[in-house]
């Protein structure tokens, strides 16, 4: 029988990894990355022409950026690697497997696969705030992004704010990247950090440092401010200042041109959607996410999951999960299996499991905020639709599901397809209907996960 | 399990079911709606949106000019807006023959008292520049228009609930039956007992049929829709085609809708997709009517679920079995328009046994002996 076409949806850690266990078992799989050079996100490389040295770019991680990116090079010609192509679409073929509907730069492609691994990776998660549709406001992905792959700052003097782990981290690059990093506001207060400070120490990895390198104020220098509220950005036409309400009360105003925001990292489980996979609610991190066993299997029997886009670990889990999930597959293609490979896999995953736990308990997801968050302010942004019209649509028009809500209010409807403003919706319209959040559901996913043109590329 | 005692218990809440709601509790009969999911989220949620006389089967004529009547007051009706605009709607000829076809439609639509404008190459041209070559000729029907169909449903199930129906969603309907006296619906989490029954379960009318001994040959039908980010204003009319392969029109705030083709429904778990070479092939077909529409993004897709017939009309009228049992189902995607008119014709059936309008073409009896094919596979006429 020949062999079955694997299909790896997305080429950062995660899908490398699987990438790299399925041609070393003499496997030809298919590699489909929207980036134009594997990497991802966190290892993303500068375009050909404007590299720099990985010790500036990737900080700490150089070492693991660079592993990776030499790991994409060898395994290029043992691979099928489709850079700049999206999966904008999945379906399910008779008898088993999927067509992968893909845009790349020779246009419009349907591939079939008789199995998938989606290592789809994840986004920030937003929440509003006045003033952060001004031009001038960036989430901690585009920001690093811009320093990453551009070279770039957002801004001359940079303020960041949020919640999450990546808060610190940015904060970090863009000072050691020689930007004028001129506050970092957290949202969350100190204590769960303090709280979860030994658990954090005792995993040392990247984030870990990042961590306790906050805690310990070795980020000295920069004014960073947790347990921070009412923050807004001021200006007309773009960011001139961040104002805020410090722990004790006191309001403050920094002046700033370009702002860094988030509140977290949501997983991108659209083509987990669209191939059919069972979703949970995730109590911890209140997000929605598709099933995956701990050897990363979906619900569905041909789809294995790795990485951010089945549940934020972190690069390094990444990894770690992405060569776990190939050796699943390759077990229930009936291959030799290495037993002890897989247990040092479980076990790493096992440590990550409880670092992870640790994180998420340090940075809670901050939904609290949607209590304060006024009537006139713009939560989908690609519609402009206010809080106060979702609020009234729940009141009002019986919308009490998420994608009632869209369909009566455009809520998600515009080219994101609620990929920035979903999360903050939901909170919006649990926290208004006093219901948990997860009785609202989640919105659909529904193709093209991201825009295509009418016409096809020429 | 709750149990309740109405006048007249209605399985499905669609637009026509919701109005015919509304129309009952105005006639002070006490109603209970019973549907399997959200109210409007079905076959009148999903489709295009087209508010259309234009084009329709000659016995759906009077019952579209009576809708057309009442679209000009639903918002009033309703209290809310549900983006109807006259716009007209166009129906676009390809070639000579399709022409033809538009000039026999049309000189036989003035005898149902349907006005039509046909207009040549150069009318076509001075008034809509935007067409491309492929366009030869077109009739306009400037009358109708479109209407965003993802509020009216929603809109019609509250207005039902306020005038005090019990409209009870996410409760499938299991069975029904009728013991010689009334009705008795049994559905997930509540029983209802009816002296009349209104089956608006639309894919799954035939189904209900069945349960009084009726056959209705109700096929899946599932539009294959597609819609863009918005841009300027460009597409001034709603737009069709001869053969109904494809549909298109721009919405107030900017957005291009269009469809054409099908996509797939489990008729199980009642989910319907678009199949994306499906909507591949009707983005092509609108770029070869409005090639200005090459840079749009197109950022949505989707299907659902309506019912066929074989003969491409509803089933509307009194059951050829039982009693009090009043249908209403399978409109073959093009429902969406005739829905308010739908919902007073039921109300008049369960009130009064007969309606103001001519519903002799859409009897159920119609398919008492039928042996024919059960899905049809012609176009989605929009």
């Amino acid at each position: 029988m020949a062999d079955p076409v694997v299909a790896i949806v997305g080429a950062g850690p995660a899908g490398l990894r699987a990438a790299q266990v399925l041609a070393e078992a003499g496997l030809r799989p298919l590699l489909v990355d929207e980036g134009h050079r594997a990497g991802g996100q966190i290892y993303r490389r500068p375009p050909p022409g404007a590299e720099r040295p990985a010790a500036d770019l990737y900080g700490f991680e150089a070492g693991r950026a660079t592993a990776l990116h030499d790991l994409a090079d060898a395994l290029a010609p043992r691979i099928d690697y489709r850079p700049g192509t999206i999966v904008w679409g999945l379906s399910g073929r008779e008898p088993a497997g999927f067509d992968l509907d893909c845009l790349g730069p020779e246009g419009h492609d349907r591939i079939a696969a008789d199995r998938l691994v989606l290592a789809t990776g994840a986004m920030d998660r937003t929440l509003p705030f006045p003033g952060w549709t001004l031009p001038g406001v960036f989430t901690l992905g585009a920001a690093q992004i811009a320093l990453k792959a551009q070279g770039m700052a957002i801004g001359r003097r940079v303020a960041l704010v949020g919640a999450g782990p990546l808060l610190p981290l940015v904060a970090h690059q863009y000072a050691k990247a020689g930007a004028e990093v001129v506050a970092v506001l957290d949202v969350t207060p100190l204590k769960p950090k303090v709280m979860a400070a030994p658990r954090l120490a005792a995993m040392p990895a990247t984030l870990a440092k990042g961590v306790w390198y906050t805690l310990r104020g070795a980020l000295r220098g920069l004014p960073v401010r947790p347990g921070v509220r009412a923050v807004a950005v001021e200006g007309t036409m773009q960011v001139e200042a961040l104002s805020f309400e410090d722990a004790g009360g006191r309001r403050h105003r920094i002046a700033c041109d370009g702002v860094g925001a988030s509140f977290g990292l949501r997983s991108e489980a659209q083509a987990a959607d669209l191939a059919g996979c069972r979703f949970a609610f995730d109590p911890v991190t209140r997000q929605w996410q598709p099933e995956r066993s701990a050897q990363g299997r979906a619900s569905h029997p041909h789809v294995y999951l790795a990485g951010d886009g089945s549940g934020i670990g972190g690069a390094d889990v990444a990894e770690l999960q992405g060569e776990r999930t190939a050796l699943t597959l390759l077990a229930d293609l009936g291959r030799p299996r290495d037993a002890a490979r897989e247990a040092r896999l479980d076990r790493l995953l096992a440590r990550q499991a409880r670092f992870r736990a640790a994180l998420e308990a340090a940075y809670p997801y901050p939904h609290h905020i949607v209590e304060s968050i006024a009537d006139d302010e713009i939560v989908c942004r690609c519609e402009g639709i206010t809080a106060g019209a979702l609020r009234r649509a729940a009141t009002e028009r019986d919308a009490s599901e998420m994608n009632r809500l869209k369909a009566l209010t455009r809520a998600g409807m515009g080219r994101c397809q609620g990929r920035v403003c979903g999360h903050a919706a939901a909170e919006i319209l649990a926290h208004h209907l006093r219901v948990p959040v997860e009785t609202v559901g989640r919105l659909r996913g529904q193709a093209p996960i991201k825009p295509i043109p009418l016409r096809e590329p020429a | 399990m709750e149990h309740l005692t109405v006048d007249v218990a209605i399985i499905g809440g669609g637009t026509a079911a919701c109005a015919a709601a509304v129309a009952l509790r105005e006639a002070g009969l006490t109603v209970a709606l019973l549907e399997k999911r959200l109210c409007g989220a079905g076959a009148s949620g999903v489709n295009f949106g087209g508010v259309r006389q234009q084009g329709r089967d000659f016995a759906e004529l009077p019952l579209s000019q009576r809708a057309r009547v009442l679209w000009d007051g639903l918002n009033a009706k309703l209290g809310e807006d549900v983006g109807f605009e006259a716009t007209g709607h166009i129906k676009l000829a390809r070639s000579e023959s399709d022409m033809a076809v538009l000039e026999a439609y049309a000189r036989d639509a003035a005898g149902h008292g349907l006005d039509l404008q046909l207009l040549g190459p150069n009318a076509l041209r001075a008034e809509m520049p935007w067409l491309g070559p492929a366009v030869v000729g077109a009739s306009l029907s400037p009358t109708d228009g479109q209407a965003n169909p993802r509020v009216v449903g929603p809109a019609f199930a509250r207005l039902a609930r306020r005038l005090g129906a019990e409209v009870r969603e996410h409760a499938p309907v299991r069975h029904a039956i009728h013991d010689g006296s009334g009705f008795t619906v049994e559905a997930e989490g509540v029983t209802v007992k009816s002296r009349s029954l209104v089956n608006a379960a639309g894919a799954y009318g035939g189904a209900v049929a069945g349960w009084f001994g009726e056959t209705a040959p109700v096929a899946p039908l599932s539009p294959n829709m597609v819609v863009t980010e918005p841009s300027g204003p460009l597409v001034t009319r709603s737009i069709g085609v001869v053969g109904g392969d494809v549909y298109v029109r721009q919405t107030r705030r900017g957005n291009v809708v269009l469809g054409g083709g099908r996509g797939t429904a489990d008729i199980a778990d009642g989910l319907a997709r678009p199949v994306s070479a499906v909507s591949l092939g009707a983005m092509g077909k609108t770029l070869t009517l409005i090639p200005d529409l090459a840079h749009a993004q197109v950022i949505r897709s989707w299907s659902g679920l309506d019912g066929e017939m074989p003969d491409h009309i509803p089933v509307i009228g009194p059951s050829g079995t039982t009693p009090g049992l009043v249908h209403a189902f399978g409109f073959s995607g093009h429902g969406f328009q005739l829905g308010p008119a739908v919902g007073e014709i039921l109300a008049e059936l369960v009130t009064q046994g007969r309606s103001a309008s001519p519903l002799q073409p859409f009897r159920i009896e119609r398919f008492a002996a039928w042996r024919g094919p059960y899905r049809s596979e012609g176009e989605i006429e929009h």
